[in-house]
């Protein structure tokens, strides 16, 4: 069925078989063991956010998930499928992402940003076309197509978000990642992204994981959240209950107190 | 006792680097191996190979050609003065033109183009790397050996040739040019004596050694810039790598093709 751009059929899992399972997950970095044991499930259009302070293997959690990073032990699983049991390209088309710093490629344009994945697909979608769809999910994030043939350098930082998001969601990816979607933003862009992102997750349908310290990130997009602390799973449930939990770890973090369990100089 | 930990000390020191000379030997070779298997896998970028061929090979002809044109110059006037003790100064236009084809246009060229191109090449892949454009290229289903490296060495393949083959025919103008308003040589004499005394073996030879060395140099911008540690300092620090690795692997392949076509 592949076509253009390859994009793929939205819902093709089995009712309750999670998105995205890890089970047992490890990495360490030399002596520095970063993931002890990392275990969550994510179900298909379920949003979830992962905090837990600097250096606590959030973002090596999601490059696990995407091969970027190797795991050392563990298993990955996508709709019940272990991750490596296909074909690598096919399993990476599931996956659009946002990463911290936008990773624009400052040689090409905006349009050729968002549009990267279309033309660079096995069957490339044409260039007329995927311009025309690179435009309209520019609109879609607020920009307007005068900034289609703009340079990232010529961007300030919340239009490089936006362009940033406006790449993941180019292929209505079934999984979408986003790595400190606010950072380095004001507050008043960083309400507008948090919105955009709960916005496309809903309209797209797809499943998210999102890594912040922003708790306003949290509120705002969460349907589920995970506490990394330690290579593990301090924490997990649902944003509602959050706020009641009684875990000290998480107690400190969701109220950015400097005295706890969590050492604040690591 | 200190002297025996002192002797252990040192041997251990040099097993250590030893090992990590082996261990970045083996990293290269499969980098090199993993880059040049991309050849015969698509998909193919021919956009991407055009714009480093125009970077590598149509912006480095400036800086090829002067230096050539100089050291042809300059190679005339020492072989003049050098020949005059023998009564040996007519070997000028012969000396000139197999001196330059064989050896000073490939080795010269090449670590010219070394110092423009491998470090530009590997401060742009390690700045991809530190900001996450690589990983970024990762997850829009793109193999960064193939987006990245493979066009960069085959623009090397492709381009360094040529760019020597050009310096080749300067750098025996640049002696030419000494030869006839300087050193009173006859215009047709010179031209004549160059032809007669060059053979395809020479032209080989210098071509042969011109691809190696944009095999060389375009390879380690690549592998430097691939394995950029964080921030400026590791950026700064893979560009400063890769310039003297292409330009002391250059010198050494230099040596062994040389051998092979002696």
């Amino acid at each position: 069925m592949a076509g253009p751009g390859d994009l793929l059929p939205h819902d093709t899992s089995t009712p309750g078989v999670p998105r995205i399972e890890l089970r047992d997950v490890k990495k360490r970095f030399g002596r520095n063991r970063v993931l002890d044991g990392v275990s969550f499930r994510v179900m298909p259009g379920e949003s979830l956010v992962i905090i837990g302070g600097s250096g606590t293997g959030k973002s090596v959690t999601l490059k696990c998930i995407l091969g970027i990073i190797r795991r050392d032990a563990g298993q990955i699983l996508l709709d019940g499928q272990p991750d490596d049991s296909g074909d690598r390209r096919t399993f990476l088309k599931q996956f659009g992402m946002l990463f911290q710093g936008g990773a624009l490629f400052d040689s090409l344009s905006v349009w050729q940003n968002v549009a990267f994945r279309l033309r660079h697909a096995r069957h490339p979608v044409p260039r007329k076309e995927a311009r025309e769809r690179a435009i309209e999910k520019l609109r879609r994030v607020g920009l307007g197509p005068e900034t289609a043939d703009l340079y990232p350098a010529e961007l300030s930082g919340g239009m490089q978000k936006r362009v940033g998001l406006a790449r993941a969601i180019a292929t209505d990816p079934r999984i979408i990642f986003f790595d400190e979607p606010t950072a380095g933003l004001d507050p008043i862009m960083a309400g507008v992204i948090n919105d955009l992102i709960r916005e496309l997750v809903t309209e797209i349908g797809a499943t998210a994981v999102t890594i912040t310290h922003d708790m306003t990130t949290v509120r705002t997009v969460a349907d589920h959240v995970a506490m990394l602390h330690g290579g593990k799973v301090r924490w997990f449930g649902p944003i509602e209950d959050m706020d009641d939990a009684t875990d000290p770890y998480l107690d400190q973090f969701i109220h950015g107190r400097a005295t706890g369990p969590i050492a604040a100089i690591r | 006792m200190i002297l025996l930990r002192l002797v252990v000390a040192f041997l251990a020191s040099i097993g250590r680097s030893t090992l990590q000379l082996l261990a970045a030997t083996g990293r290269l070779a499969i980098f090199a191996g993993n880059a040049v298997s991309q050849i015969a896998r698509p998909p193919y970028y021919p956009v991407e190979l055009g714009r480093q061929l125009l970077s590598i090979g149509y912006f480095s002809l400036p800086v090829v050609g002067m230096t050539a044109l100089f050291t042809g110059a300059a190679l005339a006037l020492q072989i003049w003065a050098g020949g005059a003790r023998f009564n040996a100064g007519t070997v000028v236009p012969s000396i000139v033109a197999i001196g330059i084809v064989r050896e000073l246009g490939p080795v010269l060229g090449g670590l010219m183009v070394a110092g423009r191109v491998s470090s530009s090449i590997a401060a742009e892949i390690g700045t991809m790397r530190v900001t996450e454009q690589i990983d970024a290229l990762t997850t829009l289903s793109t193999d960064p050996m193939k987006y990245l490296v493979l066009p960069r060495v085959l623009a090397g393949l492709i381009a360094v040739p040529v760019l020597v083959a050009i310096g080749d025919v300067i750098g025996i103008f640049g002696g030419y040019l000494i030869g006839t308003h300087r050193l009173g040589f006859n215009s047709g004499a010179y031209i004549k004596n160059t032809l007669d005394f060059l053979t395809a073996t020479d032209i080989a030879s210098s071509l042969t050694k011109a691809c190696a060395f944009g095999f060389i140099l375009t390879l380690m911008g690549c592998y430097h810039g691939y394995h950029s540690g964080r921030g400026a300092q590791g950026v700064g620090a893979a560009t400063t790598n890769a310039v003297v690795s292409a330009s002391i692997l250059i010198l050494a392949a230099n040596y062994v093709l040389t051998e092979a076509f002696f």
